[in-house]
């Protein structure tokens, strides 16, 4: 038994915002209460630190199969668990593509035996993410899969989009969109705007994504599926989730670290600040910001990205999107959103527990009888991210270097520590 | 004193003192030309490597022309004949090339920021000769080295250039320099190729879609080549782009009777410009091509050479030796 004393709980299923003591009993949450006392039990002191449940990151790459020069289940996992994320969803556009059970089955049995956190794989929406025939879907759901996206791509047509939502509707899965629009996208670089013409890279306009993600808010009402859009990056796209949301759709949405920290006017000749979307315009990150509060936006994800080094260390155009992710979402989140009085810090927990939670369609509360799933952090501590010491294979990321307040101090998954700082 | 430079990446991040001190130092250089012995020793034992990964004969051969009259050797790399096609990557490339131990190197890339990105990874000056859709800085160099001769000043002029200004890097390179004088640029093209975005590069930048319009008053025309290789889907008719935007005598007289036509070439002779404008008095296309050669003389002297500010010119020192 883990007995964790003096912990501020937070817990926004309950409301909870209370000093307090969380008894671990095996997997599971045995007891919650003030000045808990239980002889036997190992004692983990959180004075001064927040105990939250258990943080759900509903975005990432784990690139295994396929792309183990960039990342595996085994690393990215642990990156995970330093980050503060006791279960990551890892899109399915690895090598081979998870369209398959057997695919889900191999990922499911690799985090089984190596992964630092729970492992819940999405499945393809379509055959190797194609945009033409669906994926077998019902026997992926079988195997263990969370939610359908053909991520790295839109589901390419409204056609098959509505074909997806009408097949996932009774098997109660989400569908994840990466929303954005080829012809407007046709290989731009970065968002369009001042910075990209000063900079000479092709742009890509808002309107590429906030196109796509119309259209499905329009198929949503027609299916009355449950919609979720990854990585949402401007205002436009926004509207169009609180549009859905006032009529009563089940449409739900994801915002990154990265696009409401930095904004186009930050990237550089370094392909560290490439990723799609791209960085948005000030007007829309400030949109994002208030999105997060208001509760139009319903969870951060961290669309971790992990590319290897020689990978990204190429010319701008060149370079593949993407960035890493999970070590440095709750500190930035902390950082740009709590420690500047824009978010509270309950919302922010939701934002990284319940949020994510509701969008898969479960419960995540601290509560006796739950998961023994706890992320344990503090506000305060000061530290400095070094790429370097990461625990992903790969270091692409702007935020080297970066000094921050706050941080993980200990992941805790099925009532054991995945990571103590 | 003048800050000094160790690479030539772009115009924008430049002093106008700097873009000063470098069209001074080419104003000697641009004599030598004439001269009949073009050789100095200047530069002799260095090397400059010649890399060019996207296809160009005329910058190329200024740059190479320029440093073997400064006495040095070139290295050149061109892409279709170079290890890229086998998938080296550009850091690799230069690298191999600077381990041969150049003493510079000059870049042209399809890719915007690629030679910042190289300046990043080595420890020699680089010299941009035209990156991507962002700038060409030694064509901006050379541009102003014409208007200021021509005109006596760089201050104050109404620059209007036409073409496609959006994937023009001879276009941003101008309106970055031209600016920092105190010159007006106006913008004319297409209306997707000229986007409004464009007038936040600099101050007193402006954008005017009617040809007729934005010549009116011009004391300089900078025509643009039209990129067929680079026209963007969808394209548009190019009998169309000849009706509306092709610089002809009678639109030329719309601006200053003295008003100077620059192009920074390869030209098309009845696309773009027409035949009797490209010819005419007001041409400076010639002036141009000689001036770059002064530009990149001068850059190659100071970067590589390494000599102080106010060390005695070379060309100077030249035509005491030769008289």
């Amino acid at each position: 038994m883990l007995l964790i004393k003096n912990g501020r709980v937070l817990d926004p299923a309950s409301k909870t915002d209370a000093a307090m003591d969380v008894l671990l009993d095996g997997d599971q949450i045995a007891k919650t209460g003030p000045n808990l006392s239980v002889p036997d039990a190992e004692i983990f002191d959180a004075t001064g630190l927040v105990v939250a449940p258990g943080f759900i990151d509903l975005h990432c790459h784990l690139r295994e199969p396929g792309q183990e020069m960039s990342e595996t289940i085994a690393t990215g996992t642990r990156a995970a668990a330093r980050g503060g994320f006791t279960a990551v969803c890892c899109m399915p556009n690895t090598q081979p593509v998870n369209d398959n059970a057997s695919v889900t089955r191999s990922i499911v049995e690799r985090a089984a035996a190596n992964a630092a956190v729970r492992v819940w794989p999405i499945g393809a929406a379509s055959v190797g993410s194609k945009g033409e025939a669906l994926a077998e879907i019902a026997a992926m759901k079988d195997a263990g899969i969370v939610a359908v996206s053909d991520d790295g791509k839109p589901v390419a047509t409204a056609r098959l989009m509505r074909q997806v939502m009408d097949y996932c509707n009774p098997l109660d899965l989400p569908v994840i969109d990466h929303c954005e629009d080829p012809s407007l996208f046709a290989g731009g670089v970065m968002r369009e705007g001042a910075a990209s013409v000063r900079l000479g890279l092709k742009g890509i306009p808002a309107q590429s994504e906030s196109i796509c993600v119309g259209r499905d808010v329009e198929m949503a009402l027609l299916t009355g599926a449950r919609l979720h859009i990854a990585h949402m990056s401007n205002a436009k796209s926004l509207e169009y989730v609180r549009s859905a949301k006032r009529v009563g759709l089940r449409v739900t949405c994801e915002v990154t670290p990265h696009h409401f920290t930095l904004t186009d006017e930050d990237v550089r000749y370094d392909a560290r600040y490439k990723m799609n979307p791209p960085l948005a315009s000030r007007a829309d990150r400030d949109a994002l910001i208030a999105g997060l509060v208001d509760g139009s936006v319903d969870a951060v994800a961290t669309d971790h990205a992990p590319h290897h080094p020689a990978s990204k260390d190429v010319e701008f155009d060149r370079a593949p999107f993407g960035i890493t992710g999970f070590e440095t979402a709750l500190a930035l989140a902390l950082g740009e959103l709590v420690h500047t009085n824009k978010l509270s810090l309950m919302r922010l927990v939701e934002l990284f527990t319940t949020g994510p939670a509701r969008v898969l369609g479960i419960e995540r509360k601290i509560a006796a009888g739950q998961p023994a799933d706890l992320t344990i952090f503090s506000t305060d501590r000061q530290w400095t991210f070094r790429a370097s010491d990461s625990a992903s294979k790969s270091r692409n990321t702007p935020f080297d270097g970066r000094a921050f307040r706050g941080a993980p101090v200990a992941t805790i998954v099925a009532g054991r520590l995945a990571y103590r700082r | 004193m003048v800050q000094r430079l160790q690479h030539i990446l772009a115009i924008e991040p430049l002093t106008s003192e700097q873009i000063t001190f470098i069209l001074d130092q080419a104003k000697p250089f641009q004599e030598f030309q004439r001269y009949p012995l073009k050789k100095l020793a200047t530069l002799r034992g260095k090397t400059v490597a010649i890399a060019f990964f996207e296809s160009s004969t005329r910058t190329r051969i200024s740059f190479t022309t320029a440093a073997s009259r400064l006495g040095a050797d070139t290295m050149n790399l061109q892409a279709e004949s170079s290890s890229l096609k086998k998938g080296e990557s550009l850091i690799d490339t230069v690298r191999t090339l600077e381990a041969m131990r150049p003493d510079g190197i000059v870049i042209r890339h399809a890719a915007s920021g690629a030679p910042e990105f190289v300046a990043e990874r080595l420890a020699i000056p680089v010299f941009n000769a035209g990156d991507g859709t962002h700038e060409h800085p030694t064509q901006g160099l050379l541009d102003a080295l014409t208007i200021r001769d021509k005109k006596g000043t760089l201050e104050s002029w109404n620059v209007t250039i036409v073409g496609d200004i959006l994937h023009s890097r001879v276009a941003r390179s101008n309106i970055h320099l031209l600016t920092k004088f105190g010159s007006k640029v106006t913008l004319c093209g297409p209306a997707m190729w000229v986007p409004p975005e464009l007038e936040a590069l600099a101050p007193n930048v402006r954008r005017v879609l009617r040809i007729e319009d934005a010549l009116e008053g011009a004391d300089v025309v900078l025509v643009l080549r039209v990129q067929t290789e680079r026209i963007h889907e969808p394209a548009i008719a190019v009998e169309e782009y000849i009706l509306q935007y092709q610089l002809t005598p009678e639109r030329l007289r719309l601006a200053r009777p003295e008003a100077l036509v620059l192009h920074p070439g390869p030209m098309i002779r009845g696309l773009e410009i027409d035949p009797a404008v490209a010819d005419g008095p007001q041409s400076c296309v010639l002036e141009q091509v000689t001036n770059g050669l002064a530009i990149r003389m001068a850059l190659l002297y100071h970067l590589i050479g390494g000599a102080p500010a106010d060390a005695p010119h070379p060309a100077k020192e030249r035509t005491n030796a030769a008289d």
